[in-house]
């Protein structure tokens, strides 16, 4: 047998690469042009075995340096946006980096690592430095306190999830599209998806006013598109989503309750419409495509494929090949069990043959030492029809520590005269599938709940 | 309204959503008579904080918590405004 494949991102782009592109709101670039011409000013050799931090100013410039660097550097770490600035050094440090790669050099000045590169578009003139390694990937953790982790992946373990959906030839190539940055696991799964599943790549920009971002959305023709729970709520309440008709709609990264799956199914009656569980440190676990919120009780176990899950102390345990191999650093925890199991942190119940979501493990709130998590209680009320979407949490109280409230967000045509009539409704709902000590105290109609940069439902008030 | 009729009425609508029975609401009759849990209390105080802007029983803090309903609708009437 021959010495296992070196699975560098630039030998994995398939065909047709001259009218496949990777593009944002100002440029467009052809994938012809970057297997021929440099984003790094013809440097990338000298990032030959380098540990190198990617830290640029938008995800293009992002996207072109991964395909360039990777299969040269030791390890690529992937800076997401909204990184603090007092948690650079210890990140440096960590990830042992000795270059960086950015659009914005006088940012590193100063932050201690000699080589600095500097990326941009691709230039003629300019060449590629040829394959050399399997590169590590490194990706940040979008957790909301303290220095988030450093979580290791490998390409093969990040195309795990993927490998096999090649385009079905006499198909129009898929043009993926997401809501995340793709400097983040869920956002890095679609763009590696466009590139190694032989499509294009429509890239998301935090300026852009979301009509704005349907419109080229659609002008793209856009096929595959994926986003949060909370990103889809956003979008169907703007109404903004006139002719733009994907083939496949995706969620990820927040509980998909059957309202919004039932949402997307009535917006875009033509595409088929999926919700998959993933995370940074344990990878893509499975796809649902029955529609239903939660997931069939029967994908946990071992052997039914290359992820073996299970349910401990209520939650949900996954090994996989496509998890993150380590966390990296000098104080870095164990990633796994002593059995190779990620702890997802994410709480699940059984009821009847199905598994359904209940909260994160670190979300709960305490009623008088009953536990509540928000987001079981947010699913019912969501389940109205006038509601677009709705955060539960927690309010101190001098007699029980905390009792239930909730913030909901009606939908656009909620009619605001009915807003007493709809609290009634939503309250009813709750006493009818709720214990009494998860039922909101009080319900505030607000006109929007914040999202984190991560696309995520912001569980802190700022 | 008055604070004491605001409070009785906030009273009759937990009580309605917990579907407890009330005694009729004497002053003597003790909170434990009324057949609130410590839900329904915790609910109470939460929107009278609301609907009156205080909660007498996070402010002070050597305030107890009261025993019957005039305590209660007092410990309401003699906070300072």
């Amino acid at each position: 047998m021959s010495p296992r494949e070196v699975f560098a991102l630039r030998d994995h782009l398939g065909a047709d690469l001259e009218s496949r592109t990777i593009s944002d709101p100002r440029h467009g670039v052809s994938l012809a042009t970057l297997t021929a011409q440099s984003c790094l000013g013809g440097r990338s050799g000298e990032l030959n075995g380098r540990s190198v931090l990617v830290a640029t100013s938008g995800q293009l410039l992002a996207g072109l340096a991964l395909i360039e660097i990777d299969g040269i550097a030791r390890r690529m770490l992937l800076c997401p946006p909204d990184l603090q600035a007092e948690h650079l050094s210890c990140i440096i440090a960590d990830a042992e980096i000795d270059a960086v790669v950015t659009d914005e050099p006088a940012r590193f000045s100063a932050c201690g690592v000699d080589l600095i590169v500097p990326v941009g578009l691709p230039q003629s003139g300019t060449g590629i430095t040829p394959t050399q390694r399997a590169s590590e990937w490194l990706m940040l953790t979008s957790g909301t306190s303290g220095v988030p982790k450093i979580v290791g992946h490998t390409l093969e373990g990040l195309c795990g999830a993927i490998i096999g959906d090649r385009p079905v030839p006499g198909k129009a190539i898929p043009v993926w599209a997401t809501f995340y940055d793709i400097r983040r696991y869920g956002g890095l799964q679609i763009f590696l998806r466009a590139l190694v599943g032989g499509g294009s790549m429509v890239l998301s920009d935090p300026g852009e006013a979301l009509a704005d971002h349907i419109a080229r959305l659609t002008a793209r023709r856009v096929t595959h598109i994926s986003g949060t729970p909370s990103h889809w709520r956003k979008l169907l309440m703007s109404g903004s989503i006139d002719g733009f008709a994907p083939r496949y709609v995706r969620l990820s990264g927040e509980i998909a309750d059957q309202a919004v799956l039932d949402g997307l199914k009535q917006a875009f009656p033509g595409a088929s419409i999926g919700h998959a569980y993933a995370s940074t440190e344990a990878g893509v676990g499975f796809a649902v495509n029955d529609g239903l919120e939660g997931f069939p009780a029967t994908l946990l176990g071992e052997g039914g494929g290359a992820v073996d899950m299970k349910v401990v102390e209520g939650s949900l345990r996954i090994r996989s090949k496509r998890a993150a191999h380590a966390y990296v650093g000098c104080s870095a925890a164990e990633l796994t069990d002593r059995d190779g199991y990620v702890d997802t942190g994410d709480m699940v119940e059984l009821r009847g043959d199905r598994y359904y979501f209940v909260g994160r493990r670190n979300g709960i709130i305490n009623v008088g030492g009953l536990k509540v998590h928000p987001e079981e209680i947010e699913t019912v009320i969501n389940s109205h029809p006038d509601v677009r979407m709705s955060r539960a949490k927690s309010r101190r109280s001098p007699i029980t520590g905390g009792i239930v409230v909730a913030d909901v967000v009606l939908t656009a045509n909620g009619d605001p005269v009915r807003a007493d009539a709809v609290r009634n409704e939503i309250l009813a709902a709750c006493r009818a599938r709720l214990a009494a000590h998860k039922v909101p105290a009080m319900i505030r109609f607000v006109p929007a709940l914040d999202v984190t940069p991560a696309g995520k439902l912001a569980r802190t008030d700022a | 309204m008055s604070v004491r009729l605001r409070i009785i009425a906030a009273i009759k609508q937990i009580a309605e959503e917990q579907k407890v029975r009330l005694p009729p609401l004497t002053d003597d009759l003790t909170l434990h008579e009324t057949g609130f849990d410590s839900l329904a209390f915790a609910i109470l105080v939460a929107r009278l904080e609301d609907d009156l802007g205080v909660d007498p029983f996070t402010i002070s803090e050597e305030a107890t918590f009261p025993h019957t309903i005039g305590d209660f609708i007092r410990a309401y009437e003699n906070v300072p405004a």
